[in-house]
């Protein structure tokens, strides 16, 4: 099959790769550009691990065609700390003790920032509700609520 | 002895020594690894449950363009039927070869029978589907009581029950019989007023780790090679693989990624002989990972079990006499953890009367593996339901019952010594204090209490501890870091250094640059390990000592050594100026822990769970959790909390939702994150975690592992907090919207 050539943005830099047109975006990220902070946990859009952002918008990255980033901004775990400083939601998940494994990381980090772009002031139960398609089998989920409800709060206070 | 002891380093909550990778996606699990050259390896695996493969024809998948390596069993060299140590169990080599890759028959649905390697994963996958397998499908069980009848079908025509009286000649699916006992039950029956017999039932769980089994493999021609993989013990991976495909243990580095969870899971091998064999057949390195559909079908999940339990006890609550019989599936191979499960039933309790009977039966399902305290969730739900309606039945506080018959030092246990020191009074103490167990409850809310025990183990752990010339030191230890031990190791190092734990750095090892260290797992890595980090600090100041005794020209025994600091009279000096001196006193600084660890602590656990029920849904909301447990001593309380918390919340799910649907025919239907539902955390409240600390004794800061008890009681506490909303006995999990809505109907 011929490869397709695709143009796109993460992180904000400019990429450009060929993939197959069957290949997921969380393949093309994780196998053809080295960008493996993106995990897969199912590859059937039910745990979390490979969320990241196209065009804005939260999604499994194992349920979007790599051809689909052709033109499009995609954001993920890679870009979410400013070099060296890591961000406010990385930095109260590490305060927080709310990572055990941490394979469920990067995805809760990306899915994160975008529920404190939508609502900066959640309450436990939205949070609770927004982060429903983020699974983590080690931690009961406690000390990662506790870590975004606090990570909007100092957020909040930074704005 | 710990108590009154203050420390600096322990007990504090410091940012974990790996985090910033974690939390940036730099950190490198199971799947991120690659190789120049690297191919991919897929798995062919059986649509059935129970078949004999009458024949196998790969020569359509092998003139694929881009495959370039075929394996199965024929490829592993002459197996012998021994029995390894893997993790918290044993396997023995011949049924494990058989799982790895099917000989002549498939035993259950995803059971794997040959691999291919190919340039990428599509013409694997593409590949897979050109194999031609010819099968005498056969009748598959499902059940224990299935797989008991005399005239079920058979899974294993050499397999002749062990532990009775006499070996039978006839071949069947009862792989073992084990009883423990002690006084004499029927003597306790008799001076019972009450007693209660119940009949129970749990499906089979998955560990539910979100990362999948991951490997890659390199076979060089030199005949070294390298595995690096996502294992729970690495220095297992290497045992087994290389005891399945011949090989000496120098021949064969195991590098342990980073680890997305376990939980016992990722205690044996899967792909990793696989993509070895694919290796050395294709001349590449081999990638292999498992899809989320193989894991469900085809890695370990816990034994679903049938259990029976009786319990007499006076009108005071004094608990006269406990009995049960356990039935535990092992999947398509002996050796479920049904010993564990009679060993644990009852040991909660200081009772002169105990008999309990076990039998590992084998059915057309994944082999288990260890999950969490393997084998005793199960029967410890069974007991813990019917210490509550005795204690319900009596109108005696379920804590107060418990009190009254707890277990405490000098216990009698059913398996032989008696306990050591141990918390489980203080644990109800502290439970019955919360403010959890003051608060009211309204209607259709139903509250829980239930008591869980665990062994610990210790076992054979490894580190070095080399100091860098200005003073810093790498602490490298071979326990793969399942949930933050690094940072205990840390913060053990830090304590006996009395150095800043930042100048200190954990980091696991592979097989080569770190001597034997059993898996992590039997929650032994914080006590043990931590052990033997102790041992090489204590190591690294003795020869702190000796290097400034031979500056100073005094002997060592005249050297303090003090918060990174020697001194001797008006003489000083510190870690950093030792090590920088230390190639004229002799090279550098490496402190040795090589330890058996004897004397892992137990430690119980208590839980109170509250929940509402929906009478006309079934569907149960959980409103509030607590969870106690005696830590022995919390190295870093916020990861024993999050040990607490996440057992409670995986007990929960055990409780309420999971469960493997196989369909009649042994297909399992529900092989998904979408279908078997694992808690989300919409579906959870906080999870109020109590640490209680009664020290073990045999560890220098009093450390028990707290990894496996958390996950015991929730499965009694919460289903008892559903039958006491619903008014009515529940004895079967999970207690899901349909199951519990039956109850409330049959009994409408
Ligand atoms: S890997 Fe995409 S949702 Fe699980
Ligand atoms: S920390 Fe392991 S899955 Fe979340």
């Amino acid at each position: 099959m011929a490869k397709i050539h695709v143009n796109t943005s993460i992180n904000g830099e400019v990429v450009e790769f060929l993939c197959e047109p069957h290949e997921t975006l969380l393949d093309v990220l994780r196998n053809d550009l080295q960008l493996t902070g993106t995990k897969e946990g199912c590859a059937s859009g039910d745990c979390g691990a490979c969320s990241v952002t196209v065009n804005d918008a939260l999604v499994c990255s194992c349920l979007v065609l790599g051809v689909e980033a052709d033109g499009a901004e995609i954001g993920t775990i890679e870009g979410v700390s400013n070099k060296d400083q890591l961000h406010v939601i990385q930095q109260k998940f590490l305060e927080h003790a709310a990572l055990q494994c941490g394979i469920c990381t990067p995805g809760l980090v990306v899915s994160t920032k975008k529920l404190l772009e939508e609502n900066p002031n959640p309450t436990e139960e939205e949070a609770r509700y927004y982060l429903a398609g983020n699974l983590c089998r080690c931690t009961g989920y406690d000390k990662i609520i506790r870590a975004v409800l606090d990570a909007a709060e100092t957020m909040r206070g930074a704005a | 002895m710990s108590e009154a002891k203050q420390y600096k380093y322990i007990g504090t909550r410091s940012i974990r020594p790996d985090g910033y990778d974690k939390v940036t996606g730099r950190a490198n699990y199971g799947a991120d690894m690659s190789l120049p050259g690297m191919i991919w390896g897929k798995i062919l695996r059986s649509p059935h449950a129970h078949a004999k493969i009458k024949s196998i024809d790969t020569t359509k998948a092998e003139a694929l363009a881009g495959v370039l390596a075929v394996a199965s069993y024929a490829d592993f060299p002459s197996v012998a039927d021994e029995v390894v140590a893997s993790g918290e169990g044993s396997s023995n080599l011949l049924d494990l070869a058989n799982n790895i890759l099917a000989k002549d028959k498939v035993l259950y649905h995803g059971h794997a029978i040959l691999a291919i390697g190919a340039r990428t994963a599509a013409i694997a996958e593409q590949a897979l589907g050109l194999v031609e397998i010819e099968y005498e499908v056969l009748k598959p069980v499902l059940d224990v009581n299935d797989a008991m009848a005399a005239d079920a079908p058979v899974l294993h025509e050499n397999m002749f029950t062990q532990g009775l009286a006499e070996t039978p000649t006839k071949a069947s699916n009862i792989a073992a019989r084990q009883e423990f006992k002690m006084g004499d039950i029927e003597v306790g029956f008799a001076e019972a007023d009450i007693i209660v017999e119940r009949d129970f039932y749990t499906p089979t769980v998955h560990q539910g780790y979100i990362e999948p089994h991951a490997c890659t493999a390199s076979y060089d021609q030199d005949g070294q090679s390298m595995v690096w993989c996502s294992t729970q013990g690495h220095f297992d991976v290497r045992t087994s693989t290389a005891k399945l495909l011949n090989l000496n243990l120098n021949r064969l580095k195991v590098i342990a990624s980073e680890i997305g969870g376990g939980f016992g899971g990722k205690t044996t091998v899967y792909l990793e002989p696989v993509a070895l064999i694919l290796s050395r057949k294709s001349g590449r390195p081999v990638k292999m990972i498992m899809d989320r559909d193989d894991v469900f079908k085809a890695s370990g999940p816990g034994s679903a079990t049938r259990n029976w339990v009786k319990i007499g006890a006076k009108k005071d609550g004094t608990i006269t006499a406990m009995q049960a019989l356990l039935h535990y599936e092992a999947g398509a191979f002996k050796g479920s953890p049904v010993m564990m499960g009679c060993m644990t039933a009852f040991t909660p309790y200081a009772v002169p009367n105990m008999y309990v009977e076990g039998y590992d039966v084998v059915v057309n399902k994944p082999k288990v593996a260890a999950y969490r305290a393997p084998g005793a969730p199960q029967a410890e739900y069974a007991a813990e339901m019917v210490v509550n309606e005795i204690a319900d039945k009596l109108g005696i506080d379920p804590i107060d019952l418990r009190l009254k018959n707890a277990a405490k030092e000098g216990t009698q246990t059913i398996y032989g010594p008696k306990l050591k020191a141990v918390g489980l009074v203080e644990c109800l103490e502290a439970a019955k204090n919360s403010p959890h167990y003051q608060a009211a409850l309204k209607e259709n809310q139903g509250r829980g209490v239930a008591a869980g025990f665990w062994f610990n183990v210790g076992g054979q752990s490894s580190v070095t501890l080399n100091m860098n010339p200005d003073g810093t030191g790498t602490i490298v230890e071979g326990s793969p870091d399942i949930g933050g031990s690094r940072a205990s190791m840390q913060l053990m190092a830090a304590e006996e250094l009395g150095m800043p734990a930042e100048n200190l750095k954990p980091i696991i090892g592979d097989t080569e640059n770190v001597a034997f260290s059993a898996g992590t797992g039997g929650s032994r890595t914080t006590f043990a390990t931590g052990m033997a980090v102790i041992e090489a600090a204590q190591d690294v100041v003795r020869q702190l000592k000796e290097r400034s005794a031979a500056v100073w020209n005094l002997t060592a025994d005249q050297i303090e050594y003090q918060e990174g600091e020697t001194f001797s009279g008006d003489n000083r000096m510190t870690v950093a100026e030792i090590c920088a001196g230390a190639e004229r006193t002799g090279g550098q600084i490496t402190g040795r822990g090589n330890i058996n660890a004897r004397g892992a602590g137990p430690s119980f656990a208590v839980h109170l769970c509250d929940v509402e029920v929906d009478r006309d849904t079934g569907k149960v909301d959980v409103l509030r959790y607590t969870a106690v447990q005696d830590a022995g001593k919390a190295i870093h309380p916020s990861y024993v909390e999050g040990q607490l918390q996440g057992g409670a919340a995986q007990g929960i799910g055990w409780a309420l939702n999971e469960e493997y649907v196989y369909s009649a025919d042994g297909h399992m239907e529900n092989a998904g994150f979408l279908d078997y539902r694992i808690p989300l955390a919409s579906d959870l409240p906080m999870i109020d975690a109590i640490i209680v600390e009664v020290p073990n004794p045999f560890h220098p800061f009093g450390v028990r592992g707290v990894g496996e008890s958390g996950i015991i009681p929730p499965l009694a506490a919460t289903a008892y907090a559903v039958s006491q909303a619903i008014g009515l006995p529940i004895t079967d999990l999970p207690c899901s919207p349909p199951n519990v809505l039956k109850v409330i109907q049959d009994n409408a």
